[in-house]
C-alpha cells in the first residue's frame, strides 16, 4: 500500500505577545513533533481533547498554517503550495463550522463554482452539469443552488461544505470535527454519507474529533493526542478496547455510557501549555506516574504489534 | 431592499432626515434651471437688504449679491465637496483597512501605526497644514478633510476585517485555489461593505462641517465663489448689523448636518443585522404572559409544569417552541429532559423563573406550580426573590454566564448577598466553602481569579458553586457539560451527582445525551417538536424506548467498543416548530407511520411510563 499523506517531526510554535522588533515574549508548543501516516484509502481517527493541538495539526496538513519545524509529504512529495491549482486538487479540508465556512454574501452555486472554475477550469454546462454530479452524490435537491448559506440547517451546511470539498476532485479529504455542530440524528446521515463518498471517489481520510465512538466507528487506525504529542496509535478496534497509554484509558473511561456507573472522575486538568512541565504532559494526572515520567518525555514505541504509546509504564490489556 | 426602506423608514426621525436631505439635494440639483439671479452678480446700491424685500427673497450680502441664488449654490458645492471627500475618505480608509486586516503581522503594524500617527495630530491642524502645503483652493480643502478622515475609516474596516480574514470560508476559498487579489475582492470586500455604508452615512455630516471650517478660515473655494463656509467667513464682519447674512447660510449648515445625521444613524440601524434583531429592545424583567386560564393542579410535588405552552412572536410568524408540556420534579429527584436542538427543551427550563426573553417570548397557557404556587403571571417581585434561592440555574457556557470583569469570589459573594442579609466577612467564608465544595483545588487563592483565567472545567465549578450559594431546593442544568471535555465532563457528572446525593436537591437536567441522561437520572422525558413524545424511569425508556424516535435517536448515538460500523440514521430533519404538521410531528420521518398518524391531536398516555404514539414499539 502506498502511503498518501505523511509528516515527520511535524511540530508549531506559536508567539505569544509579538513585539514590532525583537522576540516574543512567550511560545506555547501547539504541536510537539508528531510523525503521522496515512496509507492510501485509510483512514486515519485523531482524537484528543480541546486544546490538544489536533486542529492546528490537521491546518498545517493542508497548508493552511505554516509548520514550525518537520516535514510533510503528500503522495510522496513534499508539500508544495507554489501552484495552488495542484495542490487543491490533491487534499481539501471539511471545516467544524458548516455555517462559517460558507461565504455568507454568496449563493451557493457561487461558492460551488469557484474550486470547479479555479481547479479544474469548468465553464458552462460543463460546470453545471459537474455541480448538479457533486449535489447529487452529498443527496441535496438541485434548488438549493440559489439560496445563500444562512437559510440552511447544520447537517445541510455541513452535505454543502463536503460537495465544496469534492468539488476540487482531492485525493485526501482533512475532516476537522465534521459532525460535533450537528445533531445526534443528523450527524449519523454525515457520517454514513461520509462512509459512501470514501469507497465511491476512492478517498483517504483524516477524521479528526473529540468524540471517542464516532472515531472508532469510522476509522482503520486511531492516533490519540494530548498536549500536542501523540500518546499512542494502533488499529482502532485495539485503542479502545485496549488502551495501552492511561491517558487513552481515562478517555475510554470517561465517555458517559448508558449503563455504566458515573466514573473516570479522575482530578487534575491539562498542564499550562505556557509552562509546561518537564517529562510526560500526563505525568500530573496518571496513576502509574514515577519519577522517571516527571523527568523524560517519553518517547512513542511500539508495544505490540502496531500498537504504539509514548509512555514509560505503558498497561497490560 | 424594500426591507431595508421598511425598516429605514420605522424609525421616524430617520424618515424625516431622508425627507430634508431629499428635498435639499433635488433643490441644490436643479438650482442652475431655477429662475435665480446670478450668484456673483455684485449690486453694491442693494447691500445688506433684508429677508423678503423686493426681487431678493433672503436679502442680499455686503456686495448686494443676491443671498438665495448664493445659498443655492453654495449648498450645491459643500454637498458636493462633502459627499466626494466621504466617498475618498471612505474608499481610501477602507482599502487600507482591509489590507491591514487582511494581511496582519507586519504589514498590520506598520499601517497601523501610520495611522494612529496620523490620528494623533488635532484634525484642524493637520487640515490647516496640508491646505498650507498645497496652497488654498476647494478641491485641496476636500483632499485635506479627506486624508483626515482617512484614519476613521482604516481603523474601522481593520477590526471588521480582522474578524472575516480568520473566518473559515476565507481557508476554504484559500484551498480552492484563490489567490489573495481574489479572496480580497470576492470574499472579503462583499462582508465589508455594509459597515463603510455604515460608517460613510453617518461621519458625511462630520465631513461637510469640516469643509465648510475651512472654508471659513478662507482656505476652501476663493471668492467669488459661493459655499456655506465661505458665506459664514465673509458674513462674520457684519454678524451685529446684518444677522440674516450669517443666519441663512448657517441653518442651512444646520438642516443639512441635522437631517445626514439622522440618516445615516437610521441606515446603521437598518443595515446592521444585530440591531435589526432586536438587540437593542431590551427584554422584560420576566416573561410576558398571556394566559386564559390556570390549569387545575394534577397533584402536588416540589415542582410541577402543566401544560406550559410558550411561544416566540416574531411578526407574522409564530414559533411554538413548547407546546403542552407537563413535568413534574420531587424532592431529590433528578429528571432528564432530552431532545435535539430546536425541540423546546431548553426553553421549558427558561420558562419556568420566567427567563425567556420577551420580546419575543411569551408564555400562552399552563402553570409552573413551585411548592403549589404558581410562578406564572406572577409579580417580578416574588419571582427576583425565587430566582436563585429556591430555584437555580446553571447554563451550558460558564465564560458567558460569569461577569468578566469581576473576580469570581466577588461574583459568589454578590450571589449570597442578594437574598440574604450578611456580612461581607461571613459571605466570603461561605463562598470559599462553597468553591471548596465544588473542589475547587486551592479555593482561597481562586477565589481572587477572574473568569478567563480559570479552566473550562473549572469555570463551570464556579457556575455550580454560583448555583448552590443560596442552597436551593431546585437546580435546572442547562446542557452544562456540552462544552466540556469528555474527561472534564465525568468529573463535573460526579460532583453534581455527588452534590445531589449530599444536599437533597432536585435537579431538572437538560441534556441531548442519552449517555449522560443514563449515568445521572432517576427519570427522563424525551422532547420532540416542542412536545414531550416519551417519560419515564431512565433505565427502562432507555432499555426499552416506546416512540419510535426515541427508539430511532438512540440507535443513532454510536458506543465506544461497536467498531467500525454504518450507523443507524434518521432520515429528514426535525421540524420547524411555526410549521408543525398536524398529527404526530415525528410522522414524516417514521417508517410506522400510517395515516392516523398524520391527523389529529395524539395523547401522551400512560402513568409512569408515558409515550405519544399510537403505535408505540413496546406497550408502556
Amino acid at each position: 500500500m502506498t502511503i498518501a499523506l505523511k509528516s515527520t517531526n511535524l511540530a508549531k510554535t506559536f508567539d505569544i505577545g509579538k513585539r514590532l522588533i525583537g522576540p516574543p515574549r512567550a511560545q506555547v508548543h501547539a504541536v510537539h513533533p508528531v510523525s503521522l501516516e496515512v496509507k492510501t484509502g485509510e483512514t486515519l481517527g485523531i482524537v484528543g481533547e480541546s486544546g490538544c493541538g489536533k486542529s492546528t495539526l490537521a491546518r498545517m496538513l493542508v497548508g493552511l498554517t505554516p509548520p514550525s519545524a518537520g516535514t510533510i509529504e503528500i503522495e510522496g512529495k513534499a508539500l508544495n503550495r507554489a501552484d495552488p491549482a495542484a495542490f487543491g486538487r490533491l487534499i481539501q479540508y471539511v471545516f467544524q463550522d458548516p455555517v462559517s465556512s460558507l461565504n455568507p454574501r454568496k449563493t451557493i452555486q457561487q461558492i460551488m463554482e469557484v474550486p470547479l472554475r479555479l481547479l479544474h477550469g469548468l465553464r458552462g454546462r460543463a460546470l453545471d452539469d459537474r455541480i448538479a454530479e457533486l449535489f447529487d452524490a452529498v443527496n441535496l435537491r438541485p434548488e438549493f443552488l440559489t439560496r445563500y448559506p444562512h437559510e440552511f440547517s447544520g447537517g445541510q451546511a455541513q452535505r454543502i461544505g463536503i460537495a465544496r470539498a469534492l468539488a476540487a476532485s482531492p485525493r485526501i479529504l482533512i475532516l476537522d470535527e465534521p459532525v460535533s455542530a450537528l445533531d445526534v440524528s443528523v450527524q449519523a446521515q454525515v457520517l454514513n454519507l461520509l462512509a459512501a463518498l470514501k469507497s465511491e471517489f476512492n478517498l483517504t481520510y483524516l477524521f479528526i474529533s473529540h468524540d471517542l465512538a464516532v472515531v472508532e466507528a469510522v476509522s482503520d487506525r486511531i492516533a490519540v493526542l494530548y498536549f500536542g504529542s501523540v500518546v499512542e496509535t494502533g488499529p482502532a478496534e485495539k485503542v479502545f478496547a485496549a488502551p495501552r497509554h492511561p491517558y487513552t484509558k481515562l478517555l475510554a473511561d470517561s465517555a458517559p455510557v448508558v449503563g455504566k456507573p458515573l466514573g473516570g472522575a479522575q482530578a487534575g486538568e491539562l498542564p499550562d501549555p505556557l509552562n509546561p512541565p518537564p517529562g510526560c504532559a500526563f505525568a500530573g494526572r496518571c496513576p502509574r506516574a514515577t519519577d522517571l515520567c516527571r523527568a523524560e518525555v517519553p518517547d512513542l514505541r511500539p508495544v505490540e504489534g502496531d500498537q504504539f504509546a509514548a509512555c514509560h509504564h505503558p498497561l497490560d490489556p | 431592499m424594500s426591507l431595508f426602506l421598511k425598516l429605514l423608514f420605522r424609525n421616524k426621525l430617520a424618515g424625516f432626515g431622508a425627507v430634508v436631505l431629499a428635498v435639499i439635494v433635488v433643490l441644490a440639483l436643479l438650482t442652475p434651471i431655477l429662475p435665480l439671479h446670478p450668484p456673483n452678480a455684485t449690486n453694491t446700491a442693494n447691500r445688506f437688504l433684508r429677508p423678503l424685500s423686493d426681487g431678493h427673497l433672503l436679502g442680499t450680502d455686503h456686495l448686494g449679491r443676491d443671498l438665495l441664488s448664493r445659498l443655492m449654490w453654495g449648498t450645491r458645492l459643500s454637498l458636493a465637496v462633502g459627499f466626494a471627500a466621504a466617498l475618498v475618505a471612505g474608499l481610501l480608509g477602507a482599502a487600507i483597512g482591509v489590507m491591514a486586516g487582511y494581511f496582519g503581522g507586519r504589514t498590520d503594524n506598520v499601517t497601523m501605526r501610520g495611522v494612529d500617527m496620523l490620528m494623533a495630530f488635532p484634525y484642524i491642524l493637520l487640515a490647516l497644514a496640508i491646505v498650507a502645503v498645497l496652497g488654498p483652493g476647494l478641491l485641496n480643502a476636500l483632499i485635506a478633510v479627506a486624508v483626515v478622515n482617512i484614519p476613521f475609516f482604516a481603523r474601522n474596516i481593520r477590526g471588521v476585517t480582522v474578524g472575516i480574514a480568520h473566518r473559515e470560508f476565507i481557508d476554504a476559498a484559500k484551498l480552492a485555489g484563490m489567490g489573495h487579489t481574489r479572496i480580497l475582492l470576492t470574499e472579503v470586500v462583499p462582508n465589508i461593505v455594509p459597515v463603510v455604508v455604515i460608517a460613510m452615512s453617518t461621519t458625511i455630516g462630520w465631513m461637510i462641517l469640516e469643509t465648510a471650517g475651512l472654508s471659513f478660515l478662507g482656505l476652501g473655494s476663493q471668492p467669488p465663489q459661493a459655499d456655506l463656509g465661505s458665506m459664514l467667513g465673509e458674513a462674520r464682519s457684519a454678524l451685529i448689523t446684518a444677522p440674516h447674512t450669517s443666519i441663512v447660510p448657517g441653518v442651512m449648515i444646520l438642516l443639512i448636518v441635522m437631517s445626514v445625521n439622522l440618516l445615516g444613524d437610521g441606515i446603521r440601524d437598518a443595515l446592521d443585522p444585530r440591531l435589526r434583531s432586536g438587540a437593542l429592545a431590551r427584554p422584560m424583567a420576566t416573561t410576558r404572559v398571556e394566559r386564559a386560564e390556570a390549569p387545575v393542579p394534577k397533584g402536588d410535588g416540589l415542582l410541577r409544569i402543566d401544560e406550559l405552552e410558550t411561544q416566540f412572536q416574531v411578526g407574522p410568524r409564530i414559533y411554538k417552541a413548547v407546546n403542552k408540556v407537563s413535568l413534574e420534579l420531587k424532592p431529590g429527584e433528578c429528571l432528564g429532559l432530552i431532545g435535539e436542538s430546536g425541540s423546546g427543551k431548553s426553553v421549558t427550563a427558561l420558562s419556568v423563573m420566567g427567563l425567556v426573553a420577551s420580546p419575543p417570548g411569551v408564555i400562552t397557557g399552563g402553570a409552573v406550580r413551585l411548592n403549589g404556587q404558581d410562578l406564572i403571571g406572577a409579580p417580578y417581585e416574588l419571582l427576583r426573590s425565587l430566582r436563585g434561592r429556591k430555584v437555580a440555574y446553571i447554563f451550558q457556557d460558564p465564560l458567558s454566564t460569569l461577569h468578566p470583569l469581576y473576580r469570581i469570589g466577588d461574583q459568589l459573594i454578590e450571589a449570597i448577598r442578594v437574598h440574604e442579609p450578611v456580612s461581607h466577612a461571613q459571605a466570603h467564608k461561605r463562598a470559599v466553602k462553597l468553591l471548596e465544595d465544588v473542589r475547587i483545588p486551592n479555593a482561597a487563592a481562586r477565589f481572587r481569579a477572574y473568569p478567563h483565567e480559570l479552566s473550562g472545567g473549572m469555570r463551570q465549578r464556579v457556575g455550580i458553586a454560583m448555583a448552590l450559594a443560596n442552597d436551593p431546593d431546585i437546580i435546572i442544568a442547562d446542557e452544562p457539560t456540552t462544552a466540556l471535555d469528555v474527561t472534564v465532563q465525568a468529573q463535573i457528572l460526579a460532583l453534581l451527582s455527588d452534590l445531589r446525593r449530599s444536599r437533597g436537591l432536585a435537579i431538572l437536567f437538560i441534556t441531548h445525551d442519552f449517555g449522560v441522561v443514563g449515568q445521572l437520572c432517576d427519570r427522563v422525558a424525551v422532547m420532540y417538536g416542542g412536545r414531550i413524545v416519551e417519560a419515564g424511569p431512565t433505565a427502562d425508556v432507555l432499555a426499552a424506548p416506546a416512540h419510535p424516535y426515541t427508539a430511532r435517536l438512540i440507535a443513532c448515538v454510536p458506543e465506544l467498543g461497536g467498531g467500525r460500523r454504518v450507523m443507524a440514521a434518521i432520515p429528514g430533519l426535525p421540524p420547524a416548530v411555526d410549521d408543525l404538521p398536524p398529527g404526530c410531528a415525528f410522522a414524516p420521518r417514521c417508517e410506522k407511520a400510517q395515516a392516523a398518524c398524520r391527523t389529529g391531536e395524539i395523547a401522551l398516555q400512560g402513568e409512569a411510563r408515558k409515550v405519544r404514539c399510537l403505535f408505540p414499539e413496546v406497550a408502556p
